[in-house]
């Protein structure tokens, strides 16, 4: 089928449609190891049924890698007693499991028009600029991800930018620039609420439920395990 | 509007209301004190004379959907509280989760006792990593104070709660969808029936109900059903928590009774932005139609709203003005259904992703007159023929702008441009100011997230 050119480039559309190419890549394993693989075995029993850790495990894979390659989906196919497909099935849904390698941070700017109407696509086409052609995958220095975000539940404060999840509100172009230069000069900047965002590993960790202490576990947490590693603070 | 006192958003102003102490300070867990000396049946029957209806967008009596719940099946019953908030436009949830986790629990350990659930879980969006951690640390805080755990305040009763982090995916909001997601699968929404009701959680009896929704629940038990009756509308009791955006001066959650009318909830939030003409706006999120200044009056109540040809939805109002380009919004809202639709659905699926391009056409100027047909009648073959309604949710912007912003669709096709862009870019817009005080009449300024300022972000 042919098409207008103007058809072809999703122009609005994230750089989640680039991880269907780079899903190829891998890593050596195995990924989850010692403590994470007690931790894996904890989470599990949080739960009534063992596969409702799923997505917990592939966030802990998340934590240990920065990503979640094939590798990381096998280990946790084989804990879980699935097949890998089933997990990659499970793995492929969700836009916060990394499917290709990711920046140490990952830059979100809201899109919806709560937040376009507020600046928010002037936000993130800057962004790219200042970012480059790659950010949407991952800057050559490794830092940053951009992405094209959807509503972020935060639209009276448009334009919401967050990094690894943690929000800025009202974020003016000069803002974002001195952010990214803070960022790459390893200062990162408070955000709005929950404190100092940080590296996407240790982000991964929370939402594995590791920041978690519920049900309260008789066994203690290993020492700087049990608020989630970095982030957040406050 | 005669003098209203906040409810939901009472202990907003206080920082310490995210604590257990300050909630306590503030008659926290009073209304599950009163819960627990009642019999199960009768908390049902009190949430039910109260009148709740359910806030996550379908306003379903939430006493009701309770009294569903089938004893002694052999299964456990569960509780799962739908904290996913992702409708383009709503962020009460959030609030409500970051500045008062007690209320949500308070609410959540009601439900589940007159359902009689020991295992709850929070299923709360990935996107929230901090509101999430507030609840969290709320839910260790209400373990360590005997709130949660065995035998709670020496009632007898148990619970252990859970907070399930999502991992980016608006159709896990859905409540099968959630199911799926919480068990471990794709978030694809189920067939109904069986309801969860019936067939939720692990095949079991499962309540689900919206942040909102539990939020409200130990003030009926508190203060009793005919109170909290006596606020709003016959039909949509209680207060609700309206998130306005977009332009407007003041964006921000603005605590009223039901069935407040929609000018004075703009009015709240400050009036349009800089004075300029009200152009259009949504009730209750993007999959809300759309409705026009002359809607105005319409009271905000689930019935009115419907009968003004649109839908309460999560009670979301997105403003825009006269230089807003109504088919970018309606394209961008699409960019996001299409992006968001599970695929499990074709016409959903293929619906989305049509409408998307025929729309991208539209606003970049190559439209054709027949291009407007088109998309109405896609969207009728959308339109109730999915698993769940996020493909009816994605009709509504489109249809409606049709409906009501026909000419300007005639204009991007006449001109060959969008009329109100300047080189087919977004026009700059500077940031929203401070955003709103969120209480009502009592208005007041809010402690506001951290104001990132340029001194201090290293230059
Ligand atoms: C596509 C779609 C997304 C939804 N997202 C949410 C959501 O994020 N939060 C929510 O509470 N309800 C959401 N709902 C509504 C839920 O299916 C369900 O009706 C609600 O959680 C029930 O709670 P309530 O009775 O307290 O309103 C969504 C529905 C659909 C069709
Ligand atoms: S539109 Fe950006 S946070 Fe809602």
């Amino acid at each position: 089928m042919t098409e207008a050119g103007h058809l072809r480039v999703p122009q609005w559309q994230t750089g989640q449609l680039a991880p269907v190419a780079a899903a190829r890549e891998d890593v050596e394993g195995p990924v989850l190891t010692g403590d994470a693989r007690r931790l894996a075995e904890r989470t599990i029993a949080k739960y009534p049924v063992r596969r409702s850790a799923l997505v917990p495990l592939l966030y802990l894979v998340q934590s240990e890698v920065g990503w979640v390659p094939r590798q990381g989906m096998r280990e946790v196919a084989e804990i879980l007693g699935l097949t890998t497909a089933e997990v990659e099935a499970v793995a492929t849904f969700y836009t916060m499991l990394k499917l290709h390698p990711c920046g140490k941070y990952v830059v979100s700017i809201c899109t919806n028009p709560s937040c376009a109407l507020l600046g928010g696509r002037a936000l993130y086409e800057r962004a790219k600029e200042i970012l480059g052609e790659q950010c949407e995958h991952i800057t050559p220095d490794g830092m940053f991800t951009l992405e094209e975000e959807e509503c972020l539940a935060a639209c009276d404060k448009a334009p919401v930018l967050a990094v690894n999840y943690l929000f800025y509100d009202r974020v003016s172009q000069e803002l974002l620039e001195r952010m990214i230069e803070g960022i790459r000069a390893g200062h990162v900047p408070e955000a709005a609420r929950g404190g100092v965002p940080g590296e996407l590993k240790d982000v991964s960790r929370t939402l594995a439920g590791m920041g978690s202490q519920t049900p309260p576990q008789p066994d203690t947490v290993p020492a700087g395990e049990g608020e989630g590693g970095g982030a957040p603070g406050g | 509007m005669a003098e209203f006192e906040p409810v939901l958003t009472a202990r907003w102003g206080n920082p310490d209301a995210a604590s257990i102490d300050g909630y306590l300070e503030t008659g926290g867990y009073q209304g599950l004190r009163k819960a627990l000396d009642m019999e199960p049946d009768a908390v049902i029957e009190e949430v039910k004379a109260s009148g709740l209806r359910g806030r996550g967008g379908a306003g379903f009596p939430t006493g009701t959907k309770w009294s569903f719940i089938p004893q002694n099946t052999g299964k456990p019953v569960y509780v799962t509280v739908n904290a996913d908030e992702s409708e383009p436009g709503t962020f009460n949830n959030r609030e409500l989760l970051e500045r008062d986790p007690h209320q949500l629990l308070e609410g959540a350990i009601i439900c589940a006792y007159a359902v009689r659930c020991h295992t709850l879980f929070v299923y709360c969006r990935g996107e929230f990593v901090w509101p999430g951690t507030v609840l969290e640390r709320a839910v260790a805080e209400a373990y360590d104070r005997g709130y949660l755990g065995e035998d709670i305040q020496g009632s007898g009763f148990d619970l252990d709660v859970m907070v399930h982090r999502g991992a980016g995916a608006y159709i896990c909001g859905e409540e099968t969808a959630l199911l799926e997601s919480l068990e471990g699968y794709r978030g694809q929404p189920r067939l109904r029936p069986p309801f969860p009701a019936v067939e939720g959680l692990y095949k079991s009896p499962t309540v689900i109900n919206n942040v909102e929704t539990l939020s409200c629940v130990p003030h009926v038990m508190d203060r009793g059903a005919s109170w909290f009756a006596s606020i709003g509308t016959e039909k949509s009791t209680g207060p609700g928590i309206f998130s306005i955006s977009g332009k407007v001066e003041r964006p921000g959650n603005y605590e009223a009774p039901m069935g407040t009318p929609a000018r004075e909830l703009i009015e709240m939030a400050g009036g349009i932005r800089g004075g300029k003409r009200l152009k259009a706006w949504t009730p209750g999120g993007s999959s809300t139609p759309y409705l026009t200044p002359e809607h105005l009056d319409t009271p905000m109540d689930f019935d009115s709203v419907q009968a003004a040809g649109s839908l309460l939805g999560t009670k979301a109002m997105i403003v825009l003005d006269e230089t807003d380009c109504v088919v970018d919004a309606t394209l961008r809202f699409t960019q996001f259904y299409a992006h968001e639709s599970c695929g499990k659905c074709t016409p959903c699926r293929e619906g989305t992703w049509w409408m998307e391009r025929v729309l991208r056409r539209m606003e970049a100027g190559h439209g054709r007159t027949e291009d407007i047909d088109l998309m109405h009648d896609v969207g009728q073959n959308m339109l109730f023929k999915s698993f769940c309604a996020l493909a009816d949710g994605a009709v509504s912007p489109i249809d409606s702008s049709i409906k009501y912003f026909r000419d300007e669709y005639e204009e991007h096709v006449r001109l060959g441009r969008c009329p109100l862009k300047d080189e087919g870019r977004p026009r700059l817009e500077a940031a929203s100011p401070r955003s709103g005080g969120t209480t009502g009449e009592t208005a007041q300024e809010l402690p506001e997230g951290r104001e990132l300022s340029l001194g201090e972000v290293l230059a």
